[in-house]
């Protein structure tokens, strides 16, 4: 039994750097995986517009430092809440080569220029926050569970949520897409159906009928087509209420995941500062209605050509 | 290490290789060592004066002659293991052979039963325990039987072996009358007996655990003992011998130390040895009194007074191996106090606790001036040894632990040495004084520090230009770092670092990286933490100014061709590495320059070949430090977008370079590239597809590495970085991957730290996968259910157990986690169903335990909404009769913790859907 060593570290710092490195790397490891299971979640406590600090009013100067406290922490859901916001609403891509099946696959409206945002109603209220995940309204609407009514179907804490363009001239929102209802997940659902869906809803709740107490804002839909040459047409030349601001299609197949956004391409008669600066990153210019016409006529052309060629030799 | 131990040591080691598959050497040049029972006695009698021969050829100098030997008992060991052993006991045992073959043969006895390596040791005890119990039998008579021998390494060799045998066979109630006939020993007149007597209990006690010996027994051994350190015992060896098996028998002695008279009476016994007049014994005494001032601290008030007279004497007085022992006392009194002082700072639960007593405080007036004496008493050149330790390094060491325990209180007892020696012309005044300034800088408060740190930057500044001698510049420059490690950053309310000295700083830093090795270390070591000082500043940093020069300071002395003495190079990569993570976006482009320099560095050291070990070992060392520093910068740029889009160019390169930093190796892989990789997954997101065909095979290969088990544990991360940057791309990858990671979470080889973290993994891999996990929910699920189990109750565990087990829990709910979200909205959901049940069960029966940390309640509650946000109605039942979904969800809501609440606040949400469908 020898004597034990009992030397210390002398002049040395407490952890080692690799030591360090080895600790923030497990710390962006479990940051990163907290992070896709929030985005895995669709976190509905984020819903919450109450756990948004900015619609409430300037705080009293006189506030005790335990709700100061209080406060700091809700400004952390804030920030979080417009993280998770800006991720979930992706920027369509410009269209820069035409699809194949465009008229089977796919859907054309006209895009009304406004701000881009997702409505999210729950909890007796409803909030709209814009692409970075910032508030743009705090307001009651006849969404489900969207106002403070005793009238309320199902539970208080059911949330919906739609993707709307809120067109500041006559203060509308209009709806473009549904993505929840009632908390009811429509992201794995055909275009189609989210459509379908989308009219028969709104209709049903009211959501389109003129504003009152309990419904700040109108809402209305955006008419929507299929993508063959009748179909842009409309889209393209139709009447509607609102400025437009680029055609936007939609494939038909399911938005399941937010890497697959939407595709817009550009209405020839407009220049938007938008879609100038779009199409400098893009290093492309976006197809043009005419090019999108023509590549629908050659694709009926080729349908009506023979598809085997029968040897006869 | 002797040179006997070494060769023996060298048996294991190839005997270990043997069993990881290398093919058994097919040499037939020996031949006499196939014995077996079925030899006659005559004929093994023979072959047992061969083993004496080729025991001594083992240790001979002619390496041919050696290896023979050597390859000779590997093969008797393989071929027929009874009468190996019984040789080689026969060997140790007989007082006719020389000294060298018996001590050996012990040896290799000894290796026959133990091994560091886990799984090699359980191969080794269970060789053992199925042994013809004849055979073990004989072994054991020939081993007490040397404790009689004339010859001491004989008797000192027997003693150990016979501890590895009780190691193995008390537990299992096995060999019980071991003690008894020790203990019966202890009687004997003969001194050689006694002393070899003393020594095996001794060493039983360090390799038994407490629990398997009887209060009856332990009392016997603790008496034999304690009499054998009595003034009274004549003989020395047979002092210095029970001085140190109390040593290894304090463990047992609980019981004996909450009875007064007992404890009495161990502690004048002990205090009486450390007055010996044989020095050993002095230092065997005060080994003792360390360790009783850990283990039984609570106990010490009574003696207190006697043993700081007892130390203060050996500090002043004694040779300097007692002196170490005696400063070492009030160290470890110290790490007491701390820890218990820190409990109260925490959340104070008060239980189990143990007070403090304040011993430090009582004693400082006395303590202070003793341990400020030892600071005088430096050795020329201990800066430039790096194994050096002595009375002033050990004196200061302990005046730092004092400081950290009494704060305040120790300023105005160390300001007059200083001040008094500060200034003297003979440099060990000039260096104490300095060291005993650096030293008390952690713990008094900033606000009395402060006052005083502001008058000496200048003085300590100025001497670290001006100072004559290196040992002054050296503990000065590392004054410094202490400085801004404590009393610099955002947390402080006065900065000591104001623009006016900013500048002054940096210029003197920068001029002292050109000195002598050892200061120029301690130079960056300053810069290290100045630089995260300014790390909270906001979005501009007064470094900024003089980024450009720091890194180029910092990179020149990495090329100094003196760089490899006193960690010079590495001090001069993290320093580097600091400045980078704690830069602000002002100087981004110049971190973005350092990727091509670094880049460069580490693509030199890819260029020799034929490396020597050394020069394969420096060129590790090397890589790993470069790796290391471009994954702080991967990470730093890859944290904000533009940053990270401009960092992309450079991607991969990279990349090239780390699969040849991995290639240079042929076994294992660099875990800095490994960590490296894993930041870079991070920033190149998808595209990181394009690396995985030639990445593969290192990813395998690091999850492979148990030996190394931060190389595994880091590789698991990697796994989970790559997973999310590749999402459903990573499947071609996954059977591999996880059947790996299932190997290596039944494997009793890896390091148990290495399984939560795989759990965590197997969440990552099924949120990236989704509903393709599906084949390998058979294999993972029950092996989850199994660790629940497991992890399920800590009754009676340690803390580091509970702190395991919590661990492991949350790596197991990581798991089901990513494994419902994986699922959510997939056909496949109802795949999970049957394994509700069993987790909700689960979540209920950790709420139940009541020992949950933090970390695991926001897992759990959160796991509780993925089930219910996954499985909904079909679910709904089953969540509204278990515990989980009502009282711990309502603790959850209530939670302090914003994460714990919002999980909560989410796992409400979800179960109230999937109740109301």
């Amino acid at each position: 039994m020898a004597p034990h060593d009992l030397r210390r570290p002398f002049k040395r710092a407490a952890i080692s750097d690799q030591q360090r490195r080895r600790e923030l790397s497990l710390q962006r490891q479990a940051q990163h995986r907290r992070d896709a299971q929030h985005q895995a979640r669709c976190l509905a406590s984020f819903l919450n517009p109450h756990s948004d600090p900015e619609p409430e009013p300037e705080p009293e100067p006189t506030d005790s430092p335990k709700e100061l406290d209080v406060r700091h922490a809700s400004k952390l859901k804030g920030a979080e809440a417009r993280k998770w916001f800006a991720r979930q609403l992706m920027l369509p891509e410009w269209m820069i080569d035409v699809p194949d099946q465009l008229p089977q696959d796919w859907y054309v409206f006209a895009r009304p220029a406004g701000k881009r945002c997702f409505v999210v109603s729950s909890n007796g209220t409803t909030v709209s926050r814009l692409r970075n995940g910032s508030m743009l309204h705090h307001f009651p609407s006849a969404l489900p569970s969207g106002a403070r009514t005793k009238d309320s179907s199902g539970s208080a804490q059911s949330y919906s949520i739609l993707d709307c363009i809120f067109h500041e001239s006559d203060q509308t929102y209009y709806v473009i897409d549904m993505v929840c209802w009632r908390e009811y997940s429509l992201y794995d659902c055909t275009a189609e159906f989210r459509f379908f869906w989308l009219s028969s809803k709104l209709a049903e709740t009211g959501l389109c009928d003129p504003p009152s107490q309990y419904h700040r804002y109108r809402f209305s839909l955006v008419p929507v087509y299929n993508c063959d040459q009748a179909g842009l047409s409309a889209a393209y030349t139709g009447e509607v209420p609102y400025v437009k601001d680029v055609l936007e299609l939609q494939d038909n197949g399911n938005l399941s995941t937010s890497d697959d956004p939407p595709v817009v391409f550009g209405c020839s008669d407009r220049a938007f500062i938008e879609q100038v600066m779009f199409q400098y990153m893009a290093q492309h210019s976006p197809l043009r209605i005419d090019d999108l016409l023509a590549s629908i006529n050659s694709l009926s052309d080729q349908e009506n050509k023979p598809s085997d060629v029968e040897m006869v030799g | 290490m002797s040179q006997i131990e070494e060769i023996s040591n060298l048996f294991s080691l190839k005997s270990n290789a043997m069993n990881i598959g290398a093919p058994l050497s097919s040499s037939r040049s020996v031949t006499v060592l196939l014995l077996s029972h079925s030899i006659p006695w005559t004929t093994r009698y023979n072959m047992a004066m061969e083993v004496t021969q080729i025991l001594l050829n083992a240790q001979s100098i002619d390496g041919n002659v050696r290896k023979h030997a050597e390859d000779s008992i590997k093969q008797f060991q393989e071929q027929n293991l009874p009468s190996f052993l019984l040789s080689l006991s026969g060997e140790l045992a007989n007082d006719d052979k020389p000294v060298e073959s018996r001590k050996l043969a012990g040896l290799i006895l000894k290796n026959a039963l133990d091994a560091k390596e886990q799984h090699r040791k359980f191969e080794l005890v269970q060789s053992w325990v199925t042994l013809d119990s004849a055979v073990k039998a004989q072994i054991k008579t020939c081993l007490l039987q040397t404790l009689s021998s004339a010859v001491s390494d004989a008797r000192s060799t027997a003693s150990q072996v016979i501890a590895k045998i009780a190691g193995i066979e008390l537990p299992q109630k096995q060999w019980p009358e071991l003690i008894v006939s020790l203990l019966s020993n202890i009687h004997q007149q003969a001194p050689n007996v006694r002393q070899a007597t003393l020594e095996t209990l001794g060493y039983l006690c360090e390799e038994v655990s407490p629990n398997v010996v009887d209060q009856d027994q332990v009392n016997k051994i603790l008496t034999a003992v304690v009499q054998g350190m009595n003034a009274s015992e004549g003989n020395n060896d047979v002092r210095l011998a029970a001085t140190r098996a109390l040593y290894n028998a304090l463990g047992f002695a609980h019981a004996n130390f909450s009875n007064d008279m007992e404890r009495d009476y161990i502690m004048r016994v002990v205090c009486e040895a450390t007055l010996s007049p044989e020095v050993k014994i002095r230092q065997a005494a005060f080994e003792c009194l360390v360790s009783i001032s850990s283990t039984y601290y609570e106990k010490l008030a009574h003696y207190i007074q006697d043993i700081f007279n007892i130390t203060a004497k050996a500090v002043r007085e004694d040779e300097e191996p007692v002196a170490l022992q005696a400063i070492e006392f009030w160290s470890s009194i110290c790490d007491e106090e701390i820890d218990i002082l820190e409990d109260y700072g925490g959340d104070f639960t008060g239980d189990s606790a143990i007070p403090c007593f304040y011993f430090i405080k009582q004693a400082l007036p006395a303590l202070v001036p003793m341990l400020l004496e030892t600071l005088l008493k430096q050795e020329e050149d201990q800066d430039q040894d790096e194994g050096a330790w002595n009375i002033a390094m050990a004196g200061g060491t302990c005046l730092g632990l004092v400081a950290r325990t009494v704060g305040d209180d120790i300023v105005p007892l160390v300001m007059p040495f200083i001040e008094e020696n500060i200034t003297k012309p003979e440099w060990r005044q000039r260096e104490a004084a300095t060291y005993a300034f650096g030293s008390i800088l952690e713990g008094p408060s900033p606000d009395k520090l402060t006052p005083i740190v502001n008058v000496a930057l200048t003085f300590m500044l100025t001497a670290l230009t001006k100072d004559p001698n290196n040992h002054v510049k050296d503990t000065t420059a590392w004054t410094l770092g202490r400085i801004f490690e404590f009393l610099h950053g955002s947390t402080i309310d006065s900065p000591i670092i104001t623009q006016a000295n900013c500048q002054q700083i940096i210029t003197v830093l920068l001029q002292s990286m050109k000195d002598v090795p050892n200061v120029a270390e301690k130079a960056c070591g300053a810069l290290y933490f100045l630089a995260q000082g300014f790390e909270e500043g906001g979005p501009s940093s007064p470094l900024t100014p003089f980024f450009q020069e720091i890194v180029q300071a910092l990179l020149t002395v990495t090329h100094r061709e003196d760089a490899s003495e006193s960690r010079l190079r590495t001090a001069a990569y993290e320093t580097l590495n600091e400045v980078v993570r704690c830069s602000t976006d002002e100087t981004a482009t110049m971190v973005l320059h350092l990727v091509p320099i670094i880049m460069t560095e580490l693509h030199k050291t890819l260029e020799g070949q034929k490396l020597s070990s050394d020069e394969r070992e420096r060129q590790s060392e090397l890589q790993g430090l470069l790796c290391g520093c471009l994954q702080v910068i991967i990470q730093k740029l890859g944290s904000s977008e533009p940053t990270k889009y401009l960092f992309m160019q450079y991607a991969d390169q990279i990349m090239e370079l780390y699969l040849r930093v991995f290639a240079c190796r042929s076994a294992t892989v660099h875990e800095e590239a490994m960590l490296a990789i894993g930041a870079l997954a991070y920033a190149t997101g998808p595209d990181f597809a394009k690396y995985m065909p030639e990445f593969y095979k290192y990813l395998e290969m690091g999850l492979q590495n148990f030996e190394e088990y931060q190389v595994c544990a880091v590789t698991v991360g990697v796994v989970g970085d790559i997973c999310r940057a590749l999402e459903d791309q990573i499947l071609p990858y996954c059977d591999g991957i996880m059947t790996q990671l299932l190997k290596n979470l039944s494997s009793n080889q890896l390091h148990r730290s290495v399984k939560p973290p795989i759990f965590s993994c197997f969440g990552d891999i099924a949120l990236a996968i989704g509903e393709n996990f599906e084949k390998y929910l058979m294999y993972a699920m029950p092996m989850l259910q199994s660790a629940a189990e497991l992890s399920a109750h800590t009754s009676g565990a340690d803390d580091d157990l509970v702190d395991y087990t919590n661990s492991l829990r949350n790596g197991i709910l990581e798991a089901y986690s990513g494994i419902f979200q994986g699922f959510k909205n997939s056909p496949k959901t109802q795949l999970l169903i049957p394994f509700a049940l069993h987790i909700l069960q689960f979540l209920d029966s950790i709420y139940m335990e009541k020992d949950m940390d933090d970390v695991v309640m926001k897992t759990a509650v959160g796991v509780l909404g993925d089930l219910a946000d996954t499985l909904g109605s079909n679910a709904g039942t089953l969540i509204q009769q278990s515990l989980s979904s009502k009282d711990f969800l309502d603790e959850c809501l209530s939670s302090d913790d914003h994460l714990i609440k919002e999980s909560a606040e989410w796992a409400k949400l979800a179960i109230s859907r999937a109740i109301s469908v």
